[in-house]
């Protein structure tokens, strides 16, 4: 298809999966009997539409993008949504070649993920609502990735928040889950906070400066406007994205957002919306590149993200929340990448990151389904044999995350390596060690969670043999996702190795060209077989641990169980923010402003007319009479006035 | 002309009218009350009238005389309902408005 075509068509993107949406809704909202029509399949039919089509239109972007030879982005303007004097935002969409891989990446993994749905979910009560919302989803999700200027951008971040809490929340009468999904809406709210302050700091910046505006075009153009706020504005849209990529201090929504289902962890939590962060990261790279102080702040928050995360992965026992927290990590990593400024590798990890981790979580589900609802991986083992496909797809998502050559995470995760290794001097080579102690983490607990899970005796409550491997239509989608986690490495392949990075240089024309140092090969190498061999170290050490020495279940004790206990972040966070927070709004806030200031203020002036027309109506005796005194005695007084006024 | 006994005299037939209304309980002489003191009002103007030499008295003596008669009117059909209803009349029964 040729570039005029994809620009009318840019629209079907984001609106396909919000018909979707729409339609099941209403479909569902208008059937006589509840649950009856429309029935399971024509529903699962309507949601793998939407996405699919995105896909399809999806790919026609990238290609119209591939092809021309200029490189200046799709874009299409649909009406004109906010005009007030001379503050005007458009909805308009804008794909440049970044917008790209992240728009074929989110709709194909969102398309798996969706027929993955259609088994996994098939017993659920809420199907219809199910993908009702996966659609709605993945619509604000497109329309954040689309959008072609910051606020376009806002309302697809807020719909993904929304949505996110939506499905968290989606086994509502569970309320356990129900404040999941509310936590995970609220922490979210304080990143947003910070976002739109930055907007407003970028659009007021701007305004003293001559016209101004949110596109980001415009922004890129005028970056050098921004240069006296840039540090301030680029940690506020970070502020943002450490909610909505859950980075300290605002990760905590992330493993207690598990309690969704599981293509809802996989599709939200691991493949898109976190990775929305490091999305608007590199969107606004020209700010961030404006403040080396911010850039440094970026990363190191990452890291320290990182390396946390891993550590408390140590400690889990529910499979969903081991693999939260090597989200967490891993998104880390990617922040290490943006924060030195190595978008392109930051985007890459992003994007095999989808692959693996999509993979393994849905491997979880997988696993999670054949045992009935069992996600203790202390009550597991043993399930290779039973459930071949799951343990296989799970294998090689494990490699790809531990960063084995040829699986895709090693590529990424080395390409992240490599360019903090080349930056910042000492700065950089701290967080480089940091970083490749955190691989090993990575690789350890990883491992854990696979030779816990599908190794050693089988310890399910579940009879073994009645143990099944799922049907197609969630293997298939498993097969298809560790594909891509063997395979997509391979765009990104570096120059040491003989490859030519065709994913950083697709994105040469978004980022402009990255200047890497001018280390030897032979430097890189030694970077590239310390990863690898720190990530042997770590599997050799939970094979010793849990391989070849019998695993037994037994009461965590000290380290294991802090970190089981995720750090007591959660608590310090009750002690430090909540229980302050909650006794002043009680105390200060309900017992005096409102019940004695406003209640009072309120109560008093109605006693006040109460008690004074009580007084005054004991003049109303209804006597005639009495109305005559009163009259006598008024027309004295005025006569009297008038006298002493004479005088 | 000297106009001191009649504005006295309207004075007096004035406060006989407010005194009769204040200290008589029948509706009648309450009414008849009243007339007095439109009549000392029109005596008043009449008197000025004269005084100054004008007309304008003497037609608001008119007006006042309507007036009165109208008011007398509806007055003996209140006072006419009033006791239908309650066999009597006597103002200070009536105090249904402090209710």
């Amino acid at each position: 298809m040729d570039r005029q075509s994809i620009e009318q068509l840019l629209w079907v993107i984001p609106f396909a999966p919000l018909i979707g949406a729409l339609a099941i809704g209403l479909l569902c909202a208008l059937s006589p009997k509840r649950g009856s029509f429309p029935s399971r399949t024509v529903v699962g039919f309507l949601a793998c539409l939407g996405p699919l089509a995105s896909f399809m239109v999806a790919g026609g972007v990238f290609l119209a993008l591939g092809k021309s030879p200029e490189t200046t982005p799709v874009h299409q303007t649909l009406f004109s949504w906010i005009q007030c004097g001379a503050f005007s935002i458009n909805f308009a969409f804008e794909a440049d070649r970044l917008t790209a891989v992240m728009l074929m990446f989110v709709t194909f993994v969102g398309t798996i993920i969706h027929f993955y749905s259609i088994g996994y979910m098939g017993h659920d009560k809420g199907y219809a609502r199910f993908f009702s919302y996966l659609n709605l989803f993945l619509s604000a999700m497109l329309i954040l990735v689309l959008g072609s200027n910051l606020v376009l951008m806002f309302l697809g971040w807020e719909g993904v928040g929304l949505c996110s809490y939506l499905l968290i929340a989606f086994w509502f009468d569970d309320e356990a889950k129900a404040i999941a999904g509310k936590k995970a809406f609220i922490v979210n709210r304080i990143g947003d906070f910070g976002f739109v302050l930055g907007i407003f700091l970028i659009y007021t910046t701007l305004l003293k400066n001559g016209p101004s505006s949110l596109e980001f075009s415009f922004l890129a153009t005028h970056a050098y406007l921004l240069a006296p706020v840039a540090t301030i504005a680029s940690l506020l849209l970070f502020t943002g994205a450490m909610g909505k990529s859950a980075q300290i201090p605002l990760y905590v929504w992330l493993p207690d957002a598990m309690a969704g289902p599981t293509p809802v962890s996989a599709l939200i939590h691991a493949a898109t919306m976190v990775t929305a962060g490091v999305f608007m990261v590199a969107r606004m790279h020209f700010l961030f590149d404006l403040s080396p102080l911010s850039g440094q702040l970026v990363a190191g928050v990452g890291i320290a993200t990182a390396l946390v995360a891993a550590l408390i992965g140590f400690g889990q026992n529910d499979i969903k929340k081991v693999l939260a927290y090597s989200t967490v990590s891993q998104l880390g990593y990617m922040f290490v990448a943006v924060g030195a400024g190595a978008y392109s590798a930051g985007i890459f990890h992003v994007f095999t990151h989808a692959f693996f981790k999509a993979c393994l979580f849905l491997g979880a589900g997988s696993v999670i389904h054949a045992l009935h609802e069992e996600q203790d991986i202390r009550k597991m083992g043993g399930l290779l044999k039973k459930l071949p496909i799951t343990g296989t797809t799970f294998l090689i998502a494990w490699l790809a995350i531990c960063g084995i050559p040829p699986f895709a995470g090693f590529f990424s995760k080395d390409e992240i390596l490599w360019s903090v290794f080349n930056t910042w001097g000492a700065y950089g080579k701290i967080l480089w060690v940091l970083g490749l102690f955190g691989a090993g983490c990575t690789a350890f607990y990883m491992s854990r969670l696979v030779f816990i899970t599908f190794f050693g005796k089988n310890r399910s409550s579940t009879a073994f043999e009645k143990i099944h491997e799922s049907p197609p239509i969630m293997t298939i989608p498993l097969i298809i996702l560790a594909l891509g986690s063997v395979l997509v490495g391979f765009f990104g392949i570096p120059e040491a190795l003989g490859g030519s990075n065709v994913f950083a240089s697709w994105l040469t024309p978004v980022f402009g060209e990255h200047t890497s140092a001018t280390h030897s090969n032979f430097i890189e190498y030694v970077v590239m077989a310390l990863s690898v061999s720190v990530a042997f170290i770590g599997i050799t050490i939970a094979y010793i641990k849990y391989v070849r020495k019998p695993f037994i279940a037994s009461e965590p004790r000290g380290i294991a169980a802090f970190a089981e206990a995720a750090f007591h972040v959660d608590a310090l966070y009750r002690i430090v923010l909540i229980n302050p927070l909650f006794s002043f709004t009680r105390n200060i806030l309900f017992r005096v402003v409102d019940v004695a200031i406003i209640d009072g203020a309120v109560n008093g002036i109605a006693k006040l007319s109460s008690v004074s027309g009580g007084l005054v109506r004991r003049l109303q005796t209804g006597t005639v009479r009495t109305y005559l005194y009163y009259f006598g005695a008024g027309a004295a007084l005025l006569m009297l006035i008038v006298y002493i006024g004479k005088w | 002309m000297e106009s001191s006994a009649y504005i006295g005299l309207a004075i007096t037939i004035f406060f006989i009218g407010v005194f009769g209304m204040l200290v008589r309980k029948s509706a009648f002489l309450f009414l008849m009350s009243i007339e007095l003191m439109l009549n000392s009002a029109n005596l008043a103007w009449v008197t000025f009238a004269k005084v100054h030499g004008n007309l304008d008295g003497h037609v608001y003596a008119f007006f006042i005389m309507a007036l009165a008669a109208a008011e007398a009117c509806v007055g003996l059909a209140i006072i006419v309902l009033f006791y239908r209803k309650r066999r009597s009349v006597i103002l200070d029964n009536a105090k249904e408005m402090s209710k």
